[in-house]
Parts: C-alpha cells; structure tokens; sequence
C-alpha cells in the first residue's frame, strides 16, 4: 500500500456497516421531501441553490433545508445536499461559506465530485460528510481506495459498474458503496458529455443539460444514410434503470446505500417508487430465506414509470433492446389526484387536498405506507362545507369523499390517465 | 528560467511522430486503447519503446496515454504497465483515472503525471489538488473560454495544457451505440466497421450544418466535435498567459493535415518568442492549414471567446 502525501484531514476509524442498506431518495423540493421520507426512505438528496447539477429544479434555500432537516430527523432519516458540479474558476468564490451553511442547516453529507469541493468541505465544515459523486464515474476498486484514503466515507459508483464490479469493490476496500437503483440514466458516462454545451452553450458539468442524448439524430458513413425512410432515428437514449426484480442480489453483494434518481420527478413518482423498495427491502430483512418479489411491486413502479425499464450494466451491457428509438410516450399511465390530509372514523369521510382533476364516477386507488392499498370508485364528493360536488377542479382545494376503507394523512389518492 | 513552451502533438505510426517531429513537434502522446482514450492510433509496448528512440535525440519527449476510465481489470494489470513504461523512457503518465495514481507512486515513482479528464478539469484548485498528489500538469477542459485559461494558468501551481488545434470528444459512453442502434435495424448487417476511419457522422434535424463524427473501439462510442479549434490566429494570448503546453489533436486526420498544422503552430510559437514585442500574425500560417481543411468542418475557436449559461 502506498502512503498518500495529503493537507487534508483524513476519515478516522472504521465505520459502522448499517443494519439495512440505505433507501436513498431524491427530493426536488421541501414537499417532495417529506413525501420521500414519509414513504420510507432513510435518507434523501436535495439539491440547494448553487452547485447543484438540477438547476431548473426548484432547489431549496437553507430555511427549507433546515425544515427538512427537522422533518426528516422525526423518521430518523438524513438529508444530503447534491453538490455534484465540475466548478470553474468564478464559483470556487462563496463556496466556503455555502458549505459552512449547510453544515449549519444540518444537512449530513454532501455529494461532490470536484475535488475543490470535496477538499472544501473536509477543511471548512468538517461535520459534513462527503460522498463522492458518480460523476466522478468510478469504475474500480483502486479509485475507490484512493477516495477512502482521501477520508471519503462513501463513493457513488459509476453507473457502468456491473454486479461483478461492484462484488471486486467490496472484496478489496471496506467503504460505503452507493449504487444507483432505479431512475433515468445518463447513456455517457457521467461528467463526460458535453453534447449541451456544443448544441445550446449549456454547460452540462455546471446544471445545464439539455438532455441532447433524448433526440432523434440521422446517422450517416461519409455521405450516404444508415437507415431506411420507415426506420427509427440513432440516439443515444437509455431506457430508465429498475431493480426491483435484482433486490436480493444487491443486498448480498453488499451496496450500502440504494440510490432513487429524480430530483425533477413528481411527489407521485418518489412516493411510489420509495414506497415498492420500502417494503421489498423490510421483506427480505424479515425472512431472506423465504423472500419472493411481490407481482404488486411491480405494478406499482410501472404506474410511476415514464419510460420503459432495463437492469443497466447490473447484469451485462447494454444492447439495442436497452435504448429507446421509438417515440416516447411522456406520459406515466397514473398520476396523482390528490393528497389525504384528514380522516373521519365516524363517517368514512375522507379531506383530500386536490392535485389534479377528479370526478364522481371515476376510479381511483388509494395508496399509502407499509402497503396501504385499494381501489374505489368516487361516489359521495362534497366541498370542505358539505356542498355536494360533481367534480374536484380546482388545485388545493379540499375535497371530502367517502373511503371504502379508512386512511390516513399523507396517503395518496391517484387515477388512471386517459379516457377509460 | 526562460519560458519555453512546448508543441504537443498526437501520432497514429511511428512514421508520423517522424513526419511531426521534423515539422516541430516538441512532445507526443501516444499509447493503447486498453489504457488511453480517443489516441489517434495504437502504438504497443515495443512500438512506444521504439518512438522513445526515435525523439530522444531530437530532445522531444514522449508521454504514455494511460487516461481511461480504468475498469477492475485494467487497474490490476497497471502496475505492470507502468512500470514497463518507466523502464521504456516515456517521459509522462497522462492519467484521469486515481488508479493510475495508485499505480504509478508504488510502480513507477519518478515519472511526471499528467492529470486529464478532459471535460471535467475546470479550475485553478483541483488542479493543485492534483498538484499534491504529484500531478505535474493539469490538462484543461476544452469548455473553458480564454479569461478562464489564463486565471487558471496564472493561478496553478502546475504546468497548464491548453488544445489549440483539432477536434474534442463532445461524449463517451461505454455503450456500444451504433452497434445497438444497427441492432435494432432491419437489416443490422449494413454497416460491418464502426471504428473511426468509416467515416460515420451523426447530423441533428436542426443542424444541418453540422457533422458530428461518431465511432466505437474497446472503450465505448465517442462523438466528435463538428468543428476543428484553430487558434493559430491567436495563439499569442495562450504564449502571454504562460501556458506550458499547446495540444495538436491529430485524431481523425491526415498524416499530411498534421504535419501542415504542425508546421503553422511551429512558426508561430518560434516568432512570437523569438520577440514577444515585435510579434505580428503572419496569414499564411493560417492559409496553410484553410488550403488543407475538409470543406465539410469550420475551424473555430471553440469556446475560447463564447459564454455559457447553465
């Protein structure tokens, strides 16, 4: 082993392994957040006002942080700031305090991939850990122990990293590993795309990808097309990683912490998807001899799912039938309707806060934490006065409905999309 | 000590490290798809031992190309490979990858590191991060415009270099793409050859204009730049900001393309030096490389005089 000549502090001690590896989940806002961590993740990830890599999402200013912090502290969950950018030279200024106030706001662990960040952090706010970012597209278990030399306690895997991979990782360095479960992918490795910057002068290391991998491109060998008329367009696009169906193979070759993407998703989107590995994760902790993957878990990531799903480089690299070359269809087949705030025992009396039109008639499914689940049709609707209603229009507004079964607050009711 | 920066350059054989060498190349970086990204050809072990020969008496400096993204593999075979490449005379390690740190401080202490992650090396304090952990130059992303360049030059403690000619890689995947997309075609066997001599291009519906070449190699798929960064024009500003090292990108180009561009660099850099005051542009250095360009790929000044948002 070599000895690394460094200024900065070093990670003291062994770490604790965690009983269960962590459900870690995105939040784009302090609402998404607490929906996140309501539905059962252990820690989520924020993205604050600068050095974040989303800058169209509505990040979070360090009040929102601090009530986060606050919420998330009563599950017993983290909150981690993203911190992900390749900085230039004009944003190295500010980021010393910026840093001081997260550790202020209580957030636990940045996730960084520039080393003037990471050496920023362990020297100016040192209660902050630092994970290091996937942008740095760690492939192999020698960077991995540089980094844990370098005093970071967690590394986030590239996400090219296979089951194989990751097992050689574990075998050699004992260090938290992070791995991206679920979610939309970058189909370059991550930190190693410029396509927005060359298209749009966006600068994609600094938040401001335009996702030019998503477009349809015509392919050509000197002058003559690649492709017939009728036939789809090249792109670089991905289809959505989904491990739902490799949950025990990821526990056993020991990934400390599970990684949700989507900090640009919906409340509905985080809620579901945390919501399936939740459960998926309690159950395998329960009895690991006797788990099997529940049909229903299933069902319930496709009603969230924007896109088509695939196992990444988990299992082996990924071919023509892992890109997307039709069009896309934007659109999950389930969105939210609106969110329980209040339940009457009494009368079955539903208060639902409105998120999206509804109407007496329609189907809807109620879905809640630790498996709350069933379906209805809207009979009985007033206003928040009794005045009976034929339809729910208005954002926010407070709705009652008669629930077939009880509920409780933070429980989602959602519909089908389309017609029928 | 007087400033004396150095011309580097890319080479597919031996005999184009010649060929540059004789128009005024004053270093190369040259290596194997196993351990280096995007080279411009391959050179084994025996043919990088043999470049050595060939600079050494010119004092021309060879560096090995060791800045892939490594994967389990290829990290464990690195200490042999590095300390074979100390034992061949290479001058530099270009690396992006800290295995390749790991492996040169136990395997192959001495020999200068050259940190390059292409886009992602973006500014003055990572670059003396990389500085204490024994990196000697920091290669600078080519994202970066001209103010950023010269801060980061004046502001690093390590050698700066800076591409003045040449097209970038725009995106790396280690997916096979054109490989999935044929794939994916009715008739999937249309295309047999993916590497970057076939001459695939990818266009976008709004961009006509534009030809992004595209091809696959062990590594992944890599799309180029649709446009070659010429900055003979203006290279005076890079010599005033003390940048240590101008890259020649010869990937994708005609032995005859380089040593012309080669030659243009050359001429000017020796003028600019030999009096920095008395400096003027000369057009033919500049008409030299016009005559040879391909019509269908604008020499551009890349992002050296454009903002960028995000």
């Amino acid at each position: 082993m070599t000895t690394i000549e460094k200024t900065t502090p070093r990670y003291q001690g062994k770490r604790h392994r965690l009983a269960k590896p962590e459900l870690l989940a995105p939040a784009g806002n302090l609402e998404k957040l607490k929906f996140a961590v309501h539905y059962g993740a252990d820690a989520v990830y924020i993205g604050g006002q600068k050095y974040g890599l989303r800058s169209n999402a509505d990040n979070f200013s360090f009040e929102e942080m601090k009530e986060g912090v606050e919420f998330a502290k009563r599950y017993g969950a983290k909150v981690f700031v993203a911190t992900n950018i390749y900085a230039h030279n004009e944003d190295v200024e500010g980021l010393e305090e910026y840093l001081r106030a997260l550790e202020h706001a209580g957030i636990s662990a940045i996730i960084a991939a520039d080393p003037v960040i990471i050496e920023t952090a362990q020297r100016v706010a040192p209660k902050l850990e630092v994970h290091l970012s996937t942008q740095q597209s760690t492939l192999n278990w020698q960077a991995v122990q540089f980094w844990k030399e370098e005093g970071l306690p967690r590394v986030v895997l590239a996400r090219e990293t296979s089951f194989k991979d990751i097992a050689e990782i574990k075998k050699h360095v004992d260090i938290e590993i992070e791995a991206f479960i679920h979610g939309a992918m970058c189909s370059s490795f991550s930190g190693r795309c410029v396509l927005s910057n060359h298209f749009t002068d966006r600068d994609s290391n600094r938040g401001g990808c335009c996702q030019s991998c998503r477009w349809k491109y015509d392919l050509f060998v000197d002058d003559m097309p690649m492709y017939d008329e009728e036939e789809d367009k090249f792109t670089m696009g991905s289809k959505d990683l989904c491990m739902i169906e490799y949950l025990p193979e990821l526990i056993e070759v020991g990934v400390d912490s599970f990684k949700i993407e989507g900090r640009m998703k919906s409340i509905h989107y985080v809620a579901t998807v945390v919501n399936v590995y939740r459960q998926a994760i309690d159950a395998y902790f329960e009895d690991p001899e006797h788990f099997e993957l529940k049909q229903e878990w299933i069902e319930e990531i496709n009603k969230a799912a924007n896109r088509p799903l695939n196992t990444g480089f988990f299992l082996d690299e990924p071919g023509a039938e892992d890109h997307i070359y039709e069009p896309e269809e934007k659109a999950a087949p389930y969105d939210f309707a609106g969110i329980v705030v209040d339940y009457d025992p009494k009368t079955s009396f539903a208060t639902i806060q409105q998120r999206n039109h509804f109407k007496v008639g329609q189907e809807v499914e109620f879905v809640g934490p630790e498996g709350t689940f069933f379906k209805q049709t809207v009979t009985e609707m007033t206003d928040i006065e009794g005045a009976g209603l034929e339809a729910a229009r208005h954002p926010l507004q407070q709705i009652r409905i008669r629930t077939l079964k009880p509920v409780k607050p933070m429980d989602m009711m959602r519909k089908k999309l389309g017609r029928k | 000590m007087a400033y004396k920066p150095e011309l580097l350059a890319t080479a597919a054989s031996l005999e184009e490290l010649r060929r540059l060498i004789a128009a005024g190349a004053d270093a190369f970086v040259i290596g194997e798809a196993r351990y280096g990204t995007r080279l411009a050809g391959e050179f084994t072990l025996e043919m990088i031992a043999e470049a050595v020969k060939i600079a050494r008496p010119h004092g021309v400096r060879v560096y090995a190309a060791l800045n892939n993204l490594m994967d389990n593999e290829a990290a464990e075979s690195l200490n042999t490979y590095v300390s074979t490449l100390a034992d061949v005379g290479v001058d530099a390690f270009v690396f992006g990858d800290p295995a390749v740190l790991m492996a040169a401080r136990s395997h192959a202490p001495g020999i200068a590191l050259h940190w390059n992650a292409e886009m992602t090396s973006t500014n003055y304090v990572t670059a003396n991060y990389w500085g204490r952990r024994g990196a000697t130059r920091y290669v600078l992303a080519r994202e970066l415009n001209m103010e950023q360049v010269i801060d980061t030059a004046a502001a690093s403690d390590l050698e700066v270099q800076v591409q003045v000619h040449g097209m970038t890689n725009i995106y790396h995947s280690k997916r096979s793409l054109v490989g999935s997309y044929l794939d994916h075609q009715t008739e999937p066997e249309r295309l047999p050859q993916k590497d970057k001599d076939r001459g695939l291009y990818v266009m976008e519906a709004e961009r006509q204009d534009e030809r992004y070449p595209i091809y696959e190699d062990i590594n992944g798929t890599h799309i180029m730049s649709s446009d070659d960064i010429c900055m003979v024009e203006n290279i005076h500003e890079l010599l005033e900001a003390g940048v240590s090292s101008l890259k020649i990108e010869g990937i994708m180009k005609s032995m005859d393309y380089n040593e012309t561009v080669v030659r243009s660099y050359r001429q000017a850099i020796d003028s600019y030096l030999s009096d920095p005051e008395a400096y003027a542009f000369n057009e033919e250095w500049l008409e030299a490389i016009q005559q040879i360009q391909d019509p269908n790929r604008e020499l551009s000044y890349g992002f050296f005089y454009k903002e960028q948002v995000y």
